[in-house]
């Protein structure tokens, strides 16, 4: 979209040298040329997006400072409340709802200068790995049109990989900005748990869920995140200290202890194994002490996760009942009115999850499962620790495979949820981890490499991805 | 109760926190207004909103907790899963395995203890109005719901099965309410629904016999219809156990009209309520120093101020004392009656005009100066103004929160004589009367009547009776 990323757009828009309009005009025309193919967005909020662009110029002409995103285009992940703009999680059941208010994180994107473009498609309620489950149908991959972007953000990642927008926000339950980041071949980062603010993000699993940056370059994704991240009381697990994450984007990887983790490829094929082990040759290459290290722990995650995910997505998803917002499917009496519109709101996949995560919390079953799912998670945190005593980072896969044909995997929840491997952990430790383009693999299409850090090791994390960047073919 | 049956009462008391907001959220925590004007993105649940705990409601769970003589612990939240149109995120944030208030007691008035298990924090619901027959949800051809008290802060606080009757049960639920209001943690209006009671009956053969199976009894909105409810429900139940049937555990629901409890669930349709840690909360933690200035700042609570009234009356307090001591407690004004008597003014008789004249309007007796209210019981005692005078002084104090009754009394023409003006004519009298005056001398008790008549002749009625006799005994020597 412009050379030198969302940074120089901004600076172009500050300095008077482009106007905020005609930067929000271009990116509106290149999705009224570009989305029909890619679906990417469920909603433009054209009017309101020039609307806000006129008051950043207005600032501009005024002689005030909009902000270190003035006039970039942001696209909002569908499940991010923007007042009065339609907010529907991809979702039949919240049909018509126009949220009275505005999630933290768009406050302070207009607060940084930017300017919400619109709203992008996911699976339904952030249930899945592809963008399939969407109630208003998928999203393609720009990469190859016959391919899912990933999930669940994967309207998201497709919008920002086909240059509608520079910039957009997602979110990560677990790996649902990283996952697709990687099959579109663009940058998705998932913050420490409690480095941004979920206030106004419409929850799937609150434990686990985190708002996180899409950009084409580590350095937008990074500059992003600094605009959303930080202490916000309307969150009670939000953390009061967050150091911000572009610090240190341009000082190298000399000296620090990289753990190429075996186990976050161990069942990826091979050309993406081969892509990883590229990156940690080009970190060696940069200075970095690159070293083998097996986290066996990290494979218990994936069943842990997928029990206290649906777990807390059937307690979250009550209140879908008809009775306030959104679907009401009429009937007889109140119970029959719920279950009528729950039955035509939901989609397969979100009734899947909630009949599972329902019986994991049942009276005589919640030992078994919730709670040995969460001490599989205490498990993966000691683990991560005992790994982080010799690494300042993790190095490993994003996703075991390229982006997927739609329609593969539909009918097959499990080969779904293996998507979602080598991400879950982070999000069952509270960690951060970003996925970073890395060439393609054999079938040409985008790879992506994950690096993970520590809790609050964001500048570290974008400081390494950052020279993985450099050092992608 | 026929034979040798023994009832086995625990009571489950909601009760709403005066707090100034919700407890999640900043809307206003009011009594009263519109129907879903202090409503907001939080105690709505609308998607995306998320709780923040309110200080205020954790001092006001601590302190009566402490007041309970309960152990306050670190806690948490969790969720209580269950559909219902007026809890607009389909669950209800409670504490559950780790609830702040832990292991009290409470001291009724009769001396007997009754244990407190627990008293947490969780949030109200919504109020659902059925519209149509009969007022209930089946019958209704519509509901409207009011969300103004969804998020409102209660404290749940759970006896110990230790109550035997419904006397009993009636005490604990008034001292407690006497406690709640104590504290400053509610106002304790039944009626508002600031505190709502459900009682968990069942009986046994006999004392020591192991328990009986419970029901437990929902809308009890007054002192009155927790005994009621209580009566009916264990004579319900020892009649079904005495023609051979059993009871079956249930929730059933106190109908004050016909004076008798239904069905409401059975245990069949109890709900799973999958209770789970309410991951958008953090733990809650009190601090040493916060749960010991709680500790500190508790005002006296009724059993103490009860045993310092009883204490001023002295060995001898009479029954009917010791039910204006509790009354005056009950209605707060047991601190005027210890002031007034601090003031000069004899304890029985502050006592006796604070429970049966000022406790006419509750309201201004808190507000009334003590030192005005002894001034005018030192007037009655000295016999210088009759009852009923004292009384009319005492509406003009009132109204006036304190004055100078001496003044007032003036004004009204009530100006009874001096001690040394009832004097100067009682001698007159005694010295116009030689032969009655040697009389009475000589033990004739009943010519006392005949001096009185002839003092209050002598001063137009304005003499005390009482005076009058003691000043005569006084010249008998």
């Amino acid at each position: 979209m412009s050379p030198g990323g969302a940074a120089a757009l901004a600076a172009a828009v500050r300095s008077g040298e482009r106007s905020a309009r005609s930067v929000v005009e271009e990116a509106l025309q290149n999705v009224g040329a570009t989305d029909a193919e890619v679906h990417a967005f469920v909603h433009v909020m054209g009017d309101e997006a020039l609307k806000e662009a006129d008051a950043v110029d207005a600032a501009v002409a005024a002689g005030r400072d909009p902000g270190p995103l003035a006039g970039v285009p942001v696209a909002l992940k569908d499940n991010l409340c923007v007042r009065g703009v339609p907010t529907t999680c991809s979702s039949r059941i919240l049909e018509g709802w126009r949220p009275p208010y505005d999630a933290t994180v768009v406050e302070r994107l207009r607060a940084a200068g930017a300017v919400a473009v619109g709203k992008t498609n996911m699976d339904e309620f952030a249930m899945g790995s592809s963008t399939e489950n969407s109630s208003t149908g998928p999203t393609r991959n720009p990469a190859d049109l016959s391919r899912v972007p990933g999930g669940s953000s994967g309207g998201s990642a497709a919008a920002v990989a086909a240059g509608m927008a520079p910039l957009a926000l997602g979110s990560d339950t677990g790996g649902s900005i990283r996952q697709p980041a990687a099959l579109c071949g663009v940058v998705g980062m998932k913050p420490t748990y409690g480095a941004v603010s979920r206030y106004g993000l419409v929850a799937f699993a609150s434990s686990l869920d985190q708002i996180g940056p899409f950009g084409a370059t580590v350095a937008d994704a990074a500059l992003l995140y600094d605009a959303v991240c930080g202490h916000d009381p309307c969150d009670s697990t939000s953390l009061s200290e967050v150091p911000r994450g572009s610090g240190g984007l341009d000082q190298g990887v000399e000296g620090l202890r990289v753990g190429f983790c075996t186990d976050l490829v161990d069942g990826a094929s091979d050309d993406v194994v081969r892509r990883v082990r590229e990156a940690a040759n080009a970190l060696a290459g940069a200075g970095a002490k690159v070293e083998e290290v097996a986290v066996p722990e990290l494979r218990f995650g994936l069943s842990a996760y997928y029990l206290i995910a649906p777990a807390e997505a059937s307690s979250n998803l009550a209140r879908y009942d008809g009775v306030r917002y959104g679907l009401r499917v009429g009937a007889a009496d109140v119970t029959a009115m719920n279950t009528a519109t729950r039955t035509a709101g939901f989609g397969d996949e979100v009734k899947r999850r909630i009949m599972l995560g329902t019986y994991a919390l049942s009276a005589g079953y919640y030992d078994a499962y919730y709670g040995q799912a969460q001490r599989v998670r205490t498990v993966v945190i000691e683990a991560f620790a005992r790994a982080y005593a010799h690494f300042d980072v993790l190095l490993g896969a994003t996703t075991p495979t390229t982006a997927f044909p739609i329609g593969e995997r539909v009918d097959d929840p499990m080969a779904m949820y293996a998507s979602d491997l080598f991400t879950v952990c982070s999000n069952l430790a509270g960690h951060p981890a970003v996925s970073v383009p890395f060439g393609t693999g054999d079938d040409g299409l985008p790879v992506g490499v994950q690096v993970l850090a520590p809790a609050l090791g964001e500048e570290l994390l974008f400081r390494v991805a950052a020279a993985v960047e450099t050092g992608a073919p | 109760m026929s034979g040798t049956w023994e009832m086995v009462v625990g009571l489950e008391v909601h009760c709403e926190l005066l707090t100034a907001t919700k407890l999640f959220c900043g809307c206003p925590n009011a009594f009263g207004a519109e129907p879903n004007t202090n409503i907001c993105p939080v105690c709505l649940g609308l998607p995306g909103s998320l709780p923040v705990l309110n200080e205020q409601a954790v001092e006001l769970a601590m302190r009566i907790g402490t007041a309970l003589h309960c152990e306050v612990r670190p806690s948490g939240f969790h969720r209580k899963n269950y559909f219902y149109p007026d809890m607009p995120k389909d669950f209800q944030i409670s504490q559950y395995d780790a609830p702040i208030n832990v292991g009290g007691w409470l001291e009724l008035p009769d001396g007997s203890r009754v244990g407190v298990t627990r008293a947490h924090l969780e949030e109200d619901t919504g109020k659902t109005t059925h519209v149509g027959e009969g007022g209930r949800i089946h019958s209704a051809a519509h509901s409207l719901v009011d969300y103004n008290r969804s998020g409102v802060p209660l404290v749940e606080i759970v006896s110990e099965p230790d109550m035997r009757s419904s006397a009993q049960a009636r005490a604990y639920a008034a001292e407690l309410r006497a406690v709640l209001v104590a504290t400053g943690a509610s106002d304790g209006r039944m009626e508002e629904g600031s505190m709502r009671v459900d009682a968990n009956v069942s009986v046994r053969p006999e004392a020591g016999a192991p328990f009986g199976t419970r029901c437990e009894i929902k809308n009890l909105n007054s002192l009155r219809s927790v005994a009621r409810a209580i009566d009916y429900e264990a004579a319900r139940q020892i009649a079904l156990l005495e023609a051979g049937g059993k009871v079956d555990q249930e929730t059933r629901h106190w109908d004050e009209q016909a004076g008798r409890t239904i069905t409401l669930r059975s245990k069949e349709e109890a709900y799973d309520y999958r209770y789970f840690p309410e991951p958008d909360l953090v733990p809650l933690a009190p601090s040493d120093e916060w749960r010991q200035r709680v500790a500190g700042s508790l005002p006296a609570l009724p059993a103490e101020r009860r045993a310092r009234l009883l204490g001023l009356l002295g060995e001898d307090a009479t029954a009917a004392q010791s039910d204006q001591v509790l009354a005056v407690v009950d209605q707060g004004l047991d601190e005027l009656v210890a002031d007034a008597a601090e003031r000069g003014a004899p304890v029985p008789l502050a006592l006796a005009r604070v429970a049966n004249d000022v406790a006419t309007d509750t309201d201004a007796g808190r507000r009334l100066d003590a030192g005005s209210l002894a001034a005018l019981l030192a007037m009655e005692s000295k016999g210088l103004l009759s009852v009923a005078q004292v009384r009319e002084v005492l509406v003009d104090l009132l109204a006036a929160g304190g004055g100078d009754p001496e003044a007032i009394a003036r004004d009204k023409g009530f100006e009874a004589l001096s001690d040394d003006s009832l004097a100067d004519v009682v001698r007159q009298v005694v010295e116009a009367n030689p032969d009655e005056w040697a009389r009475y001398c000589g033990g004739e008790d009943k010519l006392t009547g005949f001096f009185t008549g002839q003092v209050m002749k002598a001063t137009g009625g304005k003499a005390n009776g009482r005076a009058v006799a003691e000043e005569l005994g006084r010249l008998r020597g």
